[in-house]
């Protein structure tokens, strides 16, 4: 039984336009995580072209691309990745101590609904808590863009929405470019453009024109 | 303070418990090393000063007897300082309630000052007045032994008249620190002592009035001893020089340094062992720590952190945990150092110390411990950043399992569930099993370092004198007599068997290389002294040839078949030569044999013996002892049970309690190690485990999946220890040969029964802690997130 090579994703061509909120759907396998890694400079691909903000990731070295993450991009894990040795104020600093231009993390913080929550460890969090601090952290740098992996995959579907409210309201405030991905339908209605992938590759790209709240969305 | 930082001090607080395992295993290691090398570094210092201070002669030489005038003489050698002319003497020494017989060296004393070479340090009273012909200066070993003191007095018989003698001082002397009678290994200081008098009274009793018998010269700085000796020695010739010697082969400098030498073998030996261990068990838990901080390092690799600021992170981490163990075993070191030398300032009856740490010694560990560190936590470090960060910090893909050895074999069927995760979970990472068993390997293999000189100097008493030397009593004649004398001893009732033996001054040479030593004649057949070939079977001496220790051949660098040189140093002084016929195995001393009957015939002095060995019944022992006091002819006796004892109390005693400071620090290496080893594990496997608490696996067997894995690693560990250990006790035994004793390569059941039982109690109470924490086992906490 060896390890097998799998090709994730082939003939991918995608723009995303500053200040849109994108959603990337798709079911698990589609690519669509390798494809929002490669966007935030976590990942190369073998081949092909991914230029943001004037920079072609695919090109720049490893150095360059730790200055890119830094200074550009905002990232949102599914399962929050917080540090459990920080507090949630301290885990918005680590961000926001080697930014250029960031907000206080109490105000990142309290953009998220977290003002009375600053001293407390992630342990003593909810998991809904826990990612909106994770959102805080990401923001906090004023980042260019925001790349969301699942943010609601280990939420219910109220805690959710709370969390995909926070991102909406980041996007609108702070102009930020987002992507979310999900596999959850539902969501594709707080989106901009709605990007389907299967299959590593993308099926279709498609406007919304009318952008729904969270608070309206059920799944 | 940075959110950084704030997690490093967090996260080192959090792991106190670890931090403190690994800190230990540090100091194990760091500690041995500041230990024996300021103690040797102690004990080098004090000797040299010692010698400058209380100016101990470059050459000593012994004469029957030349006028004062011939000072002059020797004062006009080139390369000659200063010359001190001496009455030295041997007396028999009566302690009042001690039966035991004692010899003196009686050393004259300029009258009323004390010497120019070789000068007294007074540790109590003062020097013998002059014109008070009884007061005596009494050196400090034998005092002690005596508990004599200014004001007591003992007795002495000089030159056959028996004299009282009034103690007015006690000193230590650098000519005699090692205090030892010329023939004996080893000192024995109740039946052995010194004393100085003055020049005047000791010349009058010897008929040495404007004469001397020895003579000590300073050099100067440019001087080659070697041509100094050489005139110094035609000089003498006609006064009955006996060969004057370096200090180099002085015997008190003799012994000293070879035993300096033997404690440098070990304090450099077993340092660099046990710190190297430690290194690369440092090495192996710090990888393996950073391992687990795998996913945090992906997110500071996420937010954009260069590698340069993660691996300084991790680095600064280390070193933290680092400066526990290191100021710890620097602290520790110096403290074992301190008292490790004053025991042996005691021991050697050095009148100070000069205990001072050079920085070199503190320089090397640390570096040793920074470097090990570092180039664990750096590749470590290295491997993690290596992940591409999107991949760190998913949950790890199910690991590829395959059906293990045992169940392709087809025998699952004898394994229950969690025994067969256990054997497949070591089957599909061998290389962290390795590395485990590695690691306790080499704690289990330090243990047997530090524990494995007692049994083996043990077997060497055993062999020496159970089965090489086995007379009761060992009688000296005061010069070679004929064997008549044999008869008069075998009469005294209680003796059950008398041996003669013939003991010869010599200088043995082949090519350039030369020694000084006795050659012993033993009677062919003789039962109480035999030489052993090394499967311990009896050797005959052939009726011509020399037999040498081993030791002495690699000295001479002679092979059976080659010639001999030989300079009597006694009697005619004759020059011969003879083949060497055999070279045999023993562990003390450095010996040449010879028949008996060859070596008078060599010897041409007819048919001569130094004494004889005698095996007496117990109860007769006392009576014998004191009747032997009494033979004129009698220069001593020599118990074989005191040789043992003398043996056991002085180099064993030091090379002992030098190896149980070794064998704890070993022992807190192991457990550090042992500790970490289950520790590291619960933190790699610590969701897993969770996971099967979730799924309704008992506290018992998810603890039977993690420590039985432990314990399996333990088991197979400890074999594999003993391997390592045997090469490495192989290496100490080589490099601790000296001309007092070698240690024999024995090791003994019990020396692998302490060190298999050590990391056994270690894995248990490791095991004792790590089942606690998976008790404590927050199961909703590790399964609700990644982290």
């Amino acid at each position: 039984m060896g390890e097998v090579s799998v090709q994730a994703l082939r003939g991918v061509d995608v723009d995303l336009f500053p200040g849109e909120l994108v959603v990337l759907l798709g079911p698990s396998g589609s690519g669509k995580s390798t494809l929002l890694n490669i966007l935030g400079g976590l990942d190369s691909p073998s081949s092909g072209e991914v230029v943001c903000a004037g920079r072609d990731l695919v090109r720049i070295g490893e150095r360059e691309l730790a200055r890119f993450r830094r200074e550009v991009v905002g990232f949102v894990f599914q399962f929050y990745n917080l540090i459990p040795s920080l507090t949630a104020r301290e885990n918005v600093a680590i961000v926001t101590e080697i930014a250029t231009d960031p907000m206080a993390p109490e105000e990142a913080l309290s953009l998220v609904g977290l003002a009375q929550r600053l001293d407390h460890f992630p342990a003593q969090l909810s998991g809904g808590e826990q990612q909106r601090v994770a959102i805080a952290r990401a923001v906090a740098k004023r980042p260019q863009v925001l790349l969301c992996d699942e943010p609601t995959g280990a939420l219910d579907s109220t805690t959710g929405a709370l969390v995909l409210e926070v991102l909406d309201r980041v996007n609108r405030e702070l102009q930020t470019t987002t992507a979310v991905i999900t596999h959850n339908a539902g969501i594709a209605a707080m989106a901009d453009r709605i990007i389907r992938m299967s299959d590593g590759r993308i099926q279709s790209v498609e406007a919304n024109p009318r952008r729904r709240p969270p608070s309206e969305i059920h799944w | 303070m940075s959110a950084l930082t704030l997690k490093l001090l967090r996260e080192t607080w959090g792991m106190r418990g670890q931090a403190l395992a690994i800190g230990v295993v540090i100091a194990g290691g760091v500690a041995t090393l500041i230990m024996s090398l300021s103690t040797l570094d102690a004990l080098t210092l004090t000797r040299d000063a010692f010698y400058r201070d209380y100016r101990l002669a470059h050459v000593f030489a012994t004469l029957k007897r030349a006028p004062e005038s011939l000072a002059e003489a020797i004062r006009a050698i080139p390369g000659v300082q200063s010359v001190e002319t001496r009455v030295v003497a041997s007396a028999s020494l009566d302690v009042a309630g001690f039966e035991d017989p004692a010899t003196g060296v009686l050393v004259s004393l300029p009258d009323g000052r004390n010497a120019e070479h070789n000068r007294l340090y007074l540790s109590e009273g003062r020097l013998p007045e002059l014109g008070r012909d009884s007061e005596v200066v009494l050196g400090q070993a034998f005092a002690s032994a005596h508990h004599l003191r200014p004001g007591d007095s003992l007795a002495a018989v000089i030159n056959g008249h028996r004299q009282r003698l009034d103690v007015v001082g006690i000193a230590m002397s650098p000519e005699y620190i090692y205090q030892i009678k010329p023939g004996d290994l080893f000192p024995d200081f109740a039946r052995h002592g010194v004393l100085w008098m003055s020049r005047t009274y000791l010349a009058n009793a010897y008929d040495m009035d404007g004469a001397f018998n020895d003579v000590t010269l300073l050099l100067t700085r440019d001087a080659r001893p070697a041509d100094v000796i050489e005139r110094l020695d035609l000089l003498l010739e006609r006064y009955g020089g006996l060969g004057a010697i370096p200090r180099a082969d002085q015997l008190s400098e003799r012994y000293l340094s070879s035993e300096l030498e033997q404690l440098e073998g070990m304090a450099k030996l077993m340092p660099s062992i046990f710190l190297g261990v430690a290194a690369f068990l440092l090495n192996v838990v710090l990888s393996r720590l950073i391992g687990t901080q795998r996913d945090q390092i992906a997110i500071l690799k996420a937010f954009g952190y260069s590698h340069w600021q993660i691996g300084a992170h991790y680095v600064q981490w280390v070193l933290l945990i680092l400066l526990v163990g290191l100021l710890l075993g620097v602290l520790g070191g110096l403290w074992l150092g301190l008292q490790m030398a004053e025991l042996y300032r005691e021991f050697f009856r050095l009148p100070y110390l000069s205990f001072r740490v050079r920085p070199q010694v503190v320089g090397i560990a640390v570096f040793v411990t920074l470097a090990a560190g570092l180039l664990g936590t750096l590749s470590a470090v290295r491997h993690a950043v290596g992940l591409r960060p999107a991949e760190a910090m998913r949950p790890e893909p199910p690991p590829s399992f395959h059906p293990t050895l045992v169940e392709r074999w087809g025998l699952q069927s004898l394994l229950a569930q969690p025994a067969r995760m256990v054997l497949r979970n070591l089957e599909r990472r061998p290389g962290k099993a390795l590395l485990s068993i590695l690691g306790i390997a080499m704690a289990c293999a330090v243990l047997m370092v530090g524990r494995f000189q007692e049994g083996a100097l043990d077997y060497l008493v055993q062999v020496q004198y159970g089965l090489a030397q086995r007379d009761d009593l060992t009688v000296t004649f005061v010069e070679p007599t004929s064997r008549r004398a044999l008869f008069d001893l075998g009469a005294m009732s209680g003796v059950d068997l008398v041996e003669p033996f013939r003991q010869v001054a010599v200088r043995l040479r082949h090519g350039s290389a030369s020694y000084r030593t006795g050659l012993q004649g033993l009677e062919p057949g003789g039962r109480l002294r035999r030489v052993l070939d090394d499967r311990l079977a009896v050797r005959p001496l052939p009726q011509a040839g020399v037999v040498l220790s081993d030791h002495l051949a690699t000295m001479l660098r002679i092979r059976p078949g080659q010639t001999l040189r030989i300079d009597v140093l006694e009697g005619r002084r004759a020059r011969l030569e003879a083949p060497v016929v055999g070279v045999v195995q023993d562990f003390t001393g450095v010996s040449a044999y010879m028949d008996l009957g060859a070596l008078n015939r060599l010897l041409e002095e007819g048919d001569a013996i130094s004494g004889a060995l005698l095996s007496v019944a117990p109860e007769a022992r006392d009576g014998i002892v004191a009747a032997l006091k009494e033979a004129p002819r009698v220069a001593g006796v020599t118990d074989r049970l005191t040789a043992i004892q003398s043996f056991t109390d002085s180099m064993a005693e030091i090379v002992l309690s030098f190896a149980l400071v070794a064998s704890l620090l070993a022992a807190s290496i192991a457990f550090g190690v042992v500790y970490n080893n289950a520790r590291i594990a619960l933190t790699e496997r610590d969701r897993e485990l969770a996971t099967l608490r979730v799924l309704g696996f008992s506290l018992a067997e998810i603890g039977f999946i993690l420590l039985g894995e432990l314990a399996l690693l333990t088991l197979i560990a400890i074999p594999v220890g003993y391997l390592v250990g045997v090469g490495l006790i192989a290496l100490i035994v080589q490099g601790l040969d000296s001309d007092l004793y070698r240690i024999p390569m024995i090791i003994e059941p019990r020396v692998y029964a302490f060190s298999g039982t050590v990391i056994l109690v270690s894995a248990l109470v490791s095991g004792a802690l790590v089942a606690r924490r998976l008790r404590r086992l927050d199961l909703v906490a590790v399964l609700k997130t990644r982290e």
